[in-house]
């Protein structure tokens, strides 16, 4: 990728289209600080559409969210500066976010879903013209095809939700493996390896495509960085693109830090007074069962990790567990090699991170599971016999799934947070190791000022 | 007997390997069941079909041909777990015989099948440090696993590790439904549906489009045939649009409709008990019906004139309520149908199936824990498959000592050992069914795109 300065390429993206496809970096001339506030404006947009999907906001909505956020951020004084601003903070936090595994997965998915919303408010005329730049080879659906396979059509269009419109007739027959959210939902009728697309769906079409040629530049990007970037830029421009994902992401968890070690011994008494819904469940069911499957395992043994469990003490919590329903041999033959995994003592050597809420949230359980988020996962009746089982009143209990109604799940949490430790919970509930790290922290300063 | 007891204990039979035919009998009483090392490896040694299996992972690169690609077949991983539990992970080989020397040689008690890497998992290392991960899996089979454990919520007869008849019937529907949509909505051709050797069912899709799909792609397949949602902790696991996607339609009306009201209602006497008929109760969101039906049923009320079992009699009337179009809101109206999903539908291992590098075990390995072979089931009468019936590798050996099944044949000296055991209709099963087609297509893929090429580069050269 061309740095800022350069004048080999000739500034390109298409004229008719109004969103830029960021094939190739702006022959611009940028100013530095510019370099850095154009890139910041950006992440505040991505960072807004990445907390509205974590709230559970459904698409429509997420349209208006998106139009929000890029009016409050991304207008520039001269009006032809702005299409500039758009490609240029696209460029630059590339940079920044093309530098490890978990970095690009959450620009790339930001960057996808901030294009498919844009996408979606574009005319048919542009939507047509972009669907021109990916190159999509897709022919529409013959007269003949359409009247032979028009009822299955239709039934698929009346079985999703919302409905697609039956009054569009034009079907677009694309390899299912294109199209991979829709075949997933079973939003399109699939037939010999073809999937039939409507005309209304084809967003998903090209927000693939995007996401495909964004993941390979990303790599590329990533080489070029390591090979030749960070080093001829380690004065100027490598300083700000690194300081630019730190500050947003927020902390990890993956180095529990403050609070000391936790032991064995506390773990009960911490269940009881730090624990978040979700984490509970598991702890309970672990003492139940003597059993976790896998999802359940990952989620509660990374959270513990988090918390500051040490990799000795976790065997021995694991296999004091386990032991009791396979035996103290099995666990050691079968379990405690992915404990030590997780801690990043084995194979490549991967030091996990704790799950946040976003990631839990949509997560999917299957049987026997007992993971993912009670306020998302649980039936009502199971979900009001938890929280009364924490001691929420009836009031707290009914503002809670108010919350779950509305799909707010990490409200939910935080309202019951605040419940439970009678104080509240501004910044909200992200992660559970940061419900378990403000639950502690106030409950440390409760007991210093009472002493 | 425990493994102990077979292991520790009395060697009494000699299993005369140079003299199949008219060879010593058994001493004493039969072999006993189970799983038996010294089988094993005689197994191996006679029965196991290593060149089927190395003609198979090979996919055609068998060098005959100037475009077959040889490095294909040692890229492949496999993976040995052998007695005491050490696992052997990341092996690969570069010809049939060396597959089968360390197969005999080390006797694994099961052999999984991995991806085709880039390079050979041998020498992974070596490209691990360029942090790009140029080590990675490029070409596996679409794999599904079915375990008759994740249904036991909605079976009575057993539980656990244990499978009869009367639930077997589970796998049987999971296989037709999927089979017939891997063909016709997917267009795949090739698929192999293997005994997991206990509780459960393998399936392998083997054509060349799906070898190359991604983990997206794969996930994206596995989330198409997933419907059943959800654990003990919620309660509404099955969740069914109107109209229901024509996939789902036809899995209803062609299979799961009739197997759920002819068999499984009464092979697991789903409305027998009050705890039974509850569960169902549970489904049903309107409390007006299912006071009306508790009423009907508590206390086992029962017409006396009706001689219709129980479980019959119930469905109906539940059947009857829900449709009778009284209650106009949707919900009713889908819970038949949502009640007949939850009992029926498939419900795969979704992680098995979404990542490349996910392992599967080999068919025609033997399970340990219950000394059957790891057959292939022919999924157009999969309802024929008896799981009780699967040959033993104690029933085998015993068969090869005991003198040929096929007398009816004059040079039986010239079959290969497992044509003369129950063994040698799986194989030849798995030849003609399986093996032959793919080969045979394998084959024309490698002529097309060598021709292709070929074409493109004289096309290039004209100048």
């Amino acid at each position: 990728m061309e740095i800022v300065g350069s004048r080999r390429k000739a500034l390109h993206y298409d004229a008719v289209s109004t969103i830029p496809l960021y094939r190739s970096a702006p022959a611009l001339e940028v100013r530095l600080e510019d370099f850095e506030l154009f890139a910041m404006d950006r992440l505040r947009v991505l960072k807004g559409i990445s907390d509205a999907l974590s709230r559970g906001k459904k698409p429509e909505e997420m349209q208006q969210v998106e139009r929000d956020l890029w009016k409050a951020n991304m207008k520039h004084p001269e009006a032809s500066e702005v299409v500039n601003k758009d490609i240029i903070s696209h460029f630059v936090l590339r940079l920044a976010y093309c530098r490890t595994e978990d970095l690009r997965k959450w620009f790339l998915s930001m960057e996808t879903a901030l294009f498919r919303y844009r996408f979606m408010s574009e005319s048919v005329e542009a939507q047509r013209a972009l669907m021109a730049e990916f190159d999509l080879p897709y022919k529409a659906v013959s007269n003949a095809e359409f009247e032979s396979t028009k009822d299955k059509l239709w039934q698929v269009a009346r079985s999703v939700v919302p409905p697609l419109s039956t009054a569009d007739t034009v079907f677009y027959k694309v390899p299912f493996e294109e199209v991979p959210e829709l075949v997933a939902g079973r939003r399109v009728f699939v037939h010999k390896g073809h999937a039939y697309v409507a005309r209304n769906q084809v967003v998903s079409l090209v927000a693939t495509q995007f996401r495909s040629h964004l993941s390979k530049a990303l790599i590329l990007t990533n080489r070029k960085w390591i090979s030749t970037i960070r080093e001829q830029e380690s004065d100027r421009l490598a300083p700000i693109v690194e300081a630019l994902c730190t500050s947003y992401l927020g902390p990890d968890y993956s180095e529990p830090r403050e609070l000391g070690d936790i032991s064995i011994k506390e773990i009960d008494q911490i269940a009881q007074s730090s624990f978040p819904l979700c984490m509970r469940h598991l702890f309970e069911k672990l003492r139940e069962d003597h059993h976790l499957k896998h999802g359940g395992r990952m989620q509660f043994g990374l959270f513990l990790k988090g918390i500051g469990l040490k990799l000795d003490d976790a065997l021995a919590f694991w296999k004091a567990e386990f032991s009791q329903k396979v035996g103290a041999e099995r666990f050691d033959k079968e379990y405690a090699y992915s404990i030590r995994h997780n801690y990043g003592r084995e194979g490549k050597r991967t030091d996990y991170t704790p799950y946040s809420c976003q990631k839990i949230i949509s997560s999917s359980p299957g049987a026997g599971d007992h993971h993912g988020c009670p306020y998302r996962h649980f039936s009502e009746e199971n979900l009001r016999a938890a929280l009364g089982k924490m001691r929420l009143n009836n009031r707290a209990v009914e503002d809670v799934m108010d919350k779950v109604r509305s799909r707010h799940y990490q409200l939910a949490c935080t309202l019951t947070f605040e419940a439970i430790h009678g104080t509240s919970c501004d910044a909200g509930i992200n992660h559970p190791n940061q419900y378990f790290t403000d639950s502690q922290k106030y409950l440390q300063s409760k007991n210093q000022s009472t002493v | 007997m425990t493994r102990e007891d077979i292991e520790s204990g009395s060697q009494d039979m000699v299993i005369d390997e140079g003299k199949p035919e008219g060879g010593e009998r058994m001493q004493g009483n039969a072999a006993p069941e189970g799983f038996n090392v010294n089988y094993l490896k005689v197994y191996y040694g006679k029965l196991f079909p290593h060149a089927d299996m190395f003609k198979w992972m090979s996919y055609g690169n068998d060098g005959k041909h100037p475009a077959c690609d040889q490095s294909y077949f040692g890229r492949r991983e496999f993976s040995f777990t052998l007695d005491n539990d050490i696992y052997l992970r990341f092996q690969s080989f570069n010809s049939a015989s060396e597959l089968e020397n360390s197969i005999k040689e080390k006797c694994p008690f099961k052999i999984d099948i991995g991806p085709v890497y880039s390079v050979d998992p041998a020498k992974r290392h070596a490209y691990a440090q360029s942090g790009d991960n140029v080590f990675a899996p490029v070409e596996r089979e679409l794999i599904f696993d079915i375990d008759i454990t994740d249904y036991d919520d909605v079976r009575y007869c057993c539980s656990g590790a244990d499978v009869c008849l009367d639930c077997w019937p589970l796998m049987t529907v999971a296989i037709k439904v999927i089979d017939a949509s891997l063909k016709d909505d997917f267009g795949f051709n090739h698929i192999l549906w293997v005994y997991s050797g206990r509780r459960g069912v393998h399936c392998w899709v083997c054509d060349g489009k799906a070898r190359r799909l991604t983990n997206e792609q794969r996930a994206s397949i596995a989330e198409y045939f997933r419907v059943y949602k959800g654990n003990e902790n919620s309660h509404k696991k099955v969740s069914l649009s109107d109209p229901l996607h024509p996939f789902l339609g036809r899995s209803y009306t062609e299979v799961l409709k009739d197997f759920f009201e002819s068999k499984l209602l009464l092979s697991q006497k789903l409305f027998s008990t009050e705890e039974r008929y509850e569960k169902i109760l549970e489904m049903i969101p309107d409390e007006s019906i299912t006071s009306e039906l508790r009423g009907k049923w508590q206390d086992n009320k029962r017409s006396s004139i009706s001689k219709e079992d129980t479980n019959v009699v119930r469905w109906e009337q539940l059947k009857r309520i829900l449709q009778s179009g009284k209650h106009k809101a949707q919900g009713p109206q889908m819970c038949v149908k949502e009640i007949v999903f939850s009992f029926t539908y498939p419900r795969l291992d979704m992680e098995v199936s979404k990542h490349m590098n996910h392992l599967l075990k080999a068919p025609f390995c033997v399970h340990p824990k219950t000394g059957r072979v790891c057959v292939p089931i022919d999924p157009n009468c999969c309802e024929e498959f008896d799981p009780t019936s699967v040959p033993t590798l104690s029933k085998l050996l015993e068969e090869m000592n005991t003198g040929s099944l096929r007398a009816d044949i004059d040079n039986v000296l010239l079959m290969p050992e497992w044509d003369r055991t129950s063994l040698g209709k799986s194989v030849r099963f798995f030849r003609s069914s399986f093996l032959q087609p793919l080969l045979k297509a394998c084959k024309e893929e490698i002529e097309n795109s060598y021709n292709a090429k070929l074409q493109h580069s004289k096309n290039s050269l004209n100048w």
